[in-house]
């Protein structure tokens, strides 16, 4: 009875290491550089902001210098912040590439992108520079560790935050979150039908 | 009564090895095709543009397979809108596409096509507007077809020969091979034999 219930246990286990097994990260551009830490659970943190409320307020270090805050866009242009779990992981790896090559979606609906993971600045700049010339800025929200995302309430019980999209408006109002599956990659459309609802 | 509460963990241990044993099959039937292989049985979704199709020769219908398209050659890039190679050597496989069409020897023998990886239609979209890709580019949302050629990294490129009896096989089979239009086509006429058949 007891060897059953190793031998289904051993199975099970094999069978969820094939499962995942797949290649999250796809892009050759990062080589074999990418940890992949297996299927994590989903979403692993609660929401502390809902749309219509005001976001919060900050200021991170960016990996091209200086301090970006979220204030400095009030009034001026709309915001998405794009929080992802961590630098050389898979998924998150190929999200901020394929950001870099709409520039022109958020152009046109007067927004600017703000990149958010809570490594430090050499490693960020590391990772970043596999990805090419980004025109976004990437920030830093390592110390104190991932308190933007806990402000937010992305921020997991391991230390890394969600994967997660917030579409902040002229007024610094949240008119969008989308918290996705960490394991997977949110579909571009989704945050491109959010972006074009909002006043220009 | 007591027999069948023994059977349990004797067939759960059954459901489980054979549960271990198709991902088994499968994680190993789904390594990259390599030189002299069929593809994998894979279903593309025919495009909507009337002047993809035309290029690939379909008829309509929702689904085709490689083997259908109407040429000798098939060469296929695996990418993905969120890749930095695939997006860097965008112009280049359009420069491919441009020599191969403006030559009248090669035209009708080699055609090009992408699957995106992971991509949507919109996503695809969006990757076929930023480079102006002219040639068919076709949505793999679910990873279904990059699950079944081996789950490769990006840029892939596969090379098929299609025979005139409708058999087919791969030539070509490589991670991020491309080293420019010229160069790249020279490799595919020689190795697919198209180089001398005249």
């Amino acid at each position: 009875m007891k060897k059953h219930g190793t031998l289904i246990l051993t199975l099970a286990a094999i069978s969820v290491v094939l499962w995942s097994a797949g290649a999250f990260c796809l892009s050759d551009a990062f080589k074999n550089n990418i940890y992949n830490p297996g299927l994590l659970k989903p979403t692993d943190s609660i929401l502390k902001v809902k749309v219509g409320d005001i976001a919060p307020d900050f200021s991170l270090p960016s990996v091209s210098g200086g301090r970006i805050s979220l204030s400095q866009y009030r009034g001026k242009k709309n915001v998405v912040l794009s929080f992802v779990p961590a630098a050389w992981t898979p998924v998150c790896s190929d999200q901020w590439p394929g950001y870099n090559i709409v520039k022109d979606i958020f152009d046109r609906n007067d927004a600017v992108l703000l990149g958010i993971t809570v490594d430090n600045i050499p490693t960020l700049f590391a990772w970043t520079n596999q990805m090419g010339n980004l025109w976004f800025s990437v920030l830093s929200d390592f110390w104190p560790h991932g308190a933007v995302a806990d402000r937010f309430g992305v921020l997991r019980s391991d230390g890394v935050s969600e994967r997660a999209l917030f579409v902040i408006d002229k007024k610094g109002i949240i008119r969008y979150i989308g918290v996705s599956d960490i394991n997977k990659r949110p579909r571009l459309e989704i945050l491109v039908k959010k972006l074009e609802r909002l006043e220009r | 009564m007591d027999n069948e509460i023994r059977k349990i963990p004797m067939a759960l241990a059954t459901i489980a090895i054979s549960v271990a044993l198709l991902h088994c099959l499968a994680f190993a039937g789904n390594l990259p095709p390599v030189k002299g292989d069929v593809l994998p049985e894979i279903q593309l979704l025919v495009p909507e543009n009337t002047i993809h199709r035309n290029y690939l020769g379909l008829e309509g219908g929702t689904f085709f397979k490689i083997p259908e398209i109407k040429a000798k050659v098939v060469i296929i890039e695996i990418f993905s809108m969120y890749c930095p190679h695939c997006q860097r050597e965008a112009p280049g496989i359009n420069r491919l596409y441009s020599i191969i069409e403006g030559n009248p020897d090669l035209k009708d023998k080699i055609k090009l096509i992408g699957i995106g990886a992971g991509n949507s239609s919109f996503e695809v979209d969006v990757f076929r507007k930023k480079y102006n890709v002219p040639f068919p580019l076709i949505p793999d949302e679910d990873f279904s077809i990059h699950k079944r050629i081996g789950e490769v990294r990006t840029p892939y490129f596969l090379g098929v020969k299609i025979n005139d009896d409708g058999t087919h096989r791969v030539f070509f089979s490589k991670l991020n091979e491309f080293k420019g239009a010229e160069p790249f086509l020279d490799l595919i006429l020689k190795l697919s034999g198209l180089k001398g058949e005249g």
